[in-house]
């Protein structure tokens, strides 16, 4: 039955061709251009750590000394260093990684090439296995090497292609502002959405976040040795007043570094907010904080949520977009409705031989589904336009942008069950066709 | 009546249609749309839709295009910018003094300054400021421009009110700002603080940082708006201070628009000698206009954007709008073919489209109006975007009547062509 309704269907569709190209045009343009923007969204605000993200978590103490008699201040997005070393060292967690983030001035001494400024990671050794970073070649460090502030280097692929060429770099020496290290390994590519780890300030951006999607840092070392090679300290978030001249970064009044931590279970989750809650305490007691009941430990979503991590701009689009789509519908539907009752007559026809107002129904139906896949043809190819053009844009998430199955698949599916949900109530009408009367006006 | 005997016996629309008086087209308009109930809900819904998704997105792309105008308040074509990072903090005095005397070797360079950030360029003076030394009275996040001798001079800034920074107003740094300054603020930063008062003599405070106001420029744009949204875009603080360690790193370059660029490669070729032992920031190191360029890039694309997004808009609803139209055209040939029979011109079955596509379109204006003011509302809770002025609603309806007839002209037109002969036809 089904295959003589499709056989219907086309029939009926080349009959009429500058209105089937208007309808199929309509659903081509709309799916097009939701599809583009819900491609981004889809990528913008995926979950970098699938299957894992939900056991990471992000500790938070309010080390700000400033008054604050609402009790409004949620704590600034890093922890000063003493506060984040503190529950570093406290090794309560399954694993732990501190992050610190300086740009460096980086030479390869047997290369020849200019000096550059190196985005440079300051981490601990359960970073890599923590967020899945892929290795090319070599290892990362060991806790040892935390331990003995060994002066070794993990880079990353692009840097090893731009000083090396691409090949086995580890062994070899980098020059960072003064002090030679050593790399012990090199990433593979590495590209996750959003650059998490490392993700502050998003409530101060005013919506433009398009930067949280840059690639991860050039070079990364261990946190204790790096600021043994930069004396200067890691870029501070924040400062609560201006740290006095010559003041080391371990005690000035800043906010600079941050602690991720991964806790298997509920009960050490649950474990973990009650010790920072207590080390909070613990360091009021102590005169060193003042508001000890301000800490919080958003798991990784929630973090990325905190600091609305898709930028405005993008959200915007995908809220036109679907206004966009909308408008299209009503337009096929209308369409829709001109179409199937211009054929009262050959629907009365086909009522009078018995065909049931379900068969109408289901005839109709199929029409305006195999407009919709048409449609969605139009509107794959328009999203593969309208995610190259966004390519060219000058923007940091521009090489994530890619058609992945789950969208492709999503573009028919939603392309057809828009032109059936557009078909419906031009189908329902068309199988409410009087009999009689059609037949009287033949 | 002999017209009216053949048309007994037909569909009570079809009668309306022929019955109506053709003087006074309103009327068997509205019968006939009657009978078209759902397809005419529908192309008034779509045409409410289209103004209300119209009347904002013309609103989002005025309100982009006016931030890309905001008055930065220098001379930018006249300006560039240098920064450089790698060196050794210690040596810093020594590096602002051998950039800027080498640079001002350069032929055709008027002026060579070190100051801490560039309007358009990376910020680096951002901090809150209090009303009261204790720190109480909060009064927003302001940015510093901290200049050292030779800025004020070289940015071009217009003074309204006060004076301009005297030799003994630049004060040694401590960290990032010094202890105690005389400072000039932006109008608009001076009306934010002070409201209907003289800012001269003033003062505000942060942290332990100290600052009185001596001056008052017209504009004066920050690096990039603050957590304020847009409407904080020239709170900036011009301080006066010496530059040295925590002064150090960017420079002002002042030349002739005509020679600018060649001056900045110069520049930027002689950095290489003059300063071997820093690293030259690429991207930040640029004319203004350029940097300028590059931050409002991104609403200049989303401009662009919509404007592709309302051109297709208004395509698709001119196409429905056609499609549905010849239908009906096509559906009552017969009918215009009698009406012509018993007298109508072809003007009457022009206007008679016409008058029906009117009222179809302005029925989807009138819940269209609505509509885009609720979605102004719901923009307003989302994005900062002030609320939606009346006249973008007579202007979107003007758009949408004349992109009405414009659609139906068509079909219309066909429907005129149709002769009187038809009526005589069977079927």
């Amino acid at each position: 039955m089904f295959g003589y309704y499709l056989n219907l269907a086309l029939r009926s569709l080349m009959r009429n061709k500058m209105l089937t190209a208007l309808m199929v045009i309509a659903i081509a343009v709309g799916i097009g251009a939701s599809m583009t923007t819900l491609t981004v969204m889809h990528l913008l605000s995926g979950d970098p750590l699938p299957g894992r993200s939900q056991h990471i978590f992000y500790p938070q103490v309010d080390p700000s000394p400033l008054p604050d008699p609402e009790n409004t201040h949620k704590p600034w997005d890093m922890m000063d260093y003493r506060s984040a070393t503190d529950l570093w060292s406290a090794h309560r967690a399954d694993r732990q990684a501190l992050i610190g983030r300086s740009a460096l001035r980086l030479t390869a001494p047997d290369m020849n090439q200019p000096p550059l400024m190196a985005q440079v990671l300051s981490t601990t050794s359960d970073f890599f296995p923590m967020f899945a970073v892929p290795f090319q070649y070599g290892d990362s460090w060991q806790p040892q090497d935390d331990q003995q502030r060994t002066r070794v280097a993990v880079i990353s692929s692009d840097l090893n292609i731009k000083l090396f060429g691409g090949a086995n770099s580890v062994g070899r020496t980098l020059r960072l502002k003064d002090s030679d290290v050593r790399i012990i390994g090199v990433l593979a590519p590495w590209r996750p959405s959003p650059q998490f780890y490392d993700l502050v300030g998003g409530r101060f951006s005013n919506g433009q976040t398009a930067d949280f999607y840059s690639k991860p840092q050039e070079v990364f070392m261990p946190f204790s040795s790096s600021l043994d090679i930069n004396t200067d300290g890691f870029m501070a978030f924040t400062c609560w007043r201006a740290p006095d001249p010559g003041t080391s970064m371990t005690t000035s009044p800043c906010v600079s570094v941050a602690l991720w931590v991964e806790l298997g279970n509920a009960a050490k989750v649950a474990d973990y907010k009650a010790f920072i809650t207590d080390y909070a305490t613990q360091q009021k007691a102590l005169g060193r904080l003042t508001h000890a009941d301000n800490t919080r430990m958003p798991s990784l979503m929630q973090w990325l949520d905190f600091n609305q991590v898709v930028p405005s701009d993008v959200r915007l689009q995908t809220w036109l977009a679907f206004a966009f789509l909308l408008i299209c519908l009503f337009n096929t539907v209308g369409l829709l409705l001109a179409k199937f009752l211009h054929r009262s007559g050959e629907i009365g026809v086909r009522r009078a031989l018995g065909a049931t107002r379900g068969a109408v129904l289901t005839q109709c139906l199929v029409e305006a589904g195999l407009i919709g896949l048409i449609g969605g043809f139009g509107g794959w190819l328009l999203t593969l336009l309208g995610l190259a053009l966004i390519r060219q844009q000058p923007v940091a998430y521009a090489d994530l942008l890619h058609l992945d199955s789950t969208m492709f698949l999503a573009t028919f599916v939603m392309a057809i069950v828009a032109s059936l949900l557009a078909g419906a109530v031009p189908a329902w009408r068309a199988s409410r066709v009087a009999l009689g009367l059609q037949l009287k006006t033949l | 009546m002999r017209v009216k005997a053949a048309i007994r016996g037909r569909t009570p629309q079809k009668e309306r249609f022929l019955t109506g008086t053709f003087d006074m087209q309103i009327q068997p308009v509205l019968a006939a749309l009657r009978r078209h109930r759902l397809a005419t809900i529908l192309i008034a819904m779509e045409i409410a839709l289209a103004c209300a998704v119209l009347c904002n997105a013309c609103f989002l792309i005025a309100s982009r295009i006016q931030m890309t105008h905001v008055d930065s308040g220098v001379d930018e074509s006249s300006l560039a910018t240098i920064k450089l990072t790698g060196y050794d903090e210690a040596k810093a005095s020594d590096l602002n003094a051998r950039v800027t005397s080498g640079l001002r070797e350069i032929p055709g360079m008027q002026s060579v300054s070190v100051i801490n950030e560039v309007p358009f360029g990376e910020t680096a003076g951002n901090a809150g400021i209090t009303l009261d030394s204790a720190g109480q009275k909060f009064a927003g996040v302001v940015d510093f421009y901290v200049a050292g001798p030779g800025n004020f001079e070289a940015l071009g800034l217009q003074l309204i009110s006060g004076r301009a920074p005297r030799a003994d107003d630049f004060q040694p740094m401590k960290a990032f700002l010094p202890s105690s300054a005389n400072v000039i603020v932006s109008r608009s930063l001076a009306e934010h603080l002070w409201p209907d008062t003289d800012p001269l003599g003033k003062e505000f405070w942060c942290g332990d940082f100290h600052f009185r106001v001596t001056g008052v420029v017209a504009h004066l744009a920050r690096p990039s708006a603050g957590e304020g949204g847009p409407g904080t875009i020239e709170w900036s603080v011009f301080t006066p201070a010496q530059p040295g360690a925590n002064l150090s790193g960017v420079y002002l370059l002042r030349a002739d628009p005509a020679q600018l660029p060649r001056v900045l490669r110069d520049a930027r070729a002689a950095i290489a000698k003059l300063a071997p032992d820093a690293v030259v920031e690429q991207q930040a190191s640029q004319t203004i206009g350029d940097l300028r360029q590059v931050y409002f890039r991104q609403d200049r694309i989303m401009a662009g954007m919509l404007l592709g997004v309302i051109v297709a808009l208004l395509l698709v609803t001119a196409l429905g709008i056609v499609g549905l139209a010849s239908f009906w055209v096509q559906q009552r040939r017969r009918q215009i073919g009698i009406r012509r029979a018993i007298g109508a011109t072809r003007g009457d079955i022009l206007r008679y489209f016409q008058t029906e596509n009117f009222l179809i379109v302005t029925s989807g204006i009138a819940l269209g109006m609505l509509l885009a003011y609720a979605l102004n509302l719901l923009l307003m809770t989302q994005y900062e975007l002030p609320r939606l002025p009346l006249y973008y609603l007579p202007a979107g309806a003007l758009i949408l009547w004349g992109l009405g007839q414009l659609a139906v002209l068509g079909p219309a037109l066909r429907a005129a062509a149709v002769p009187p002969v038809v009526a005589t036809r069977s079927g």
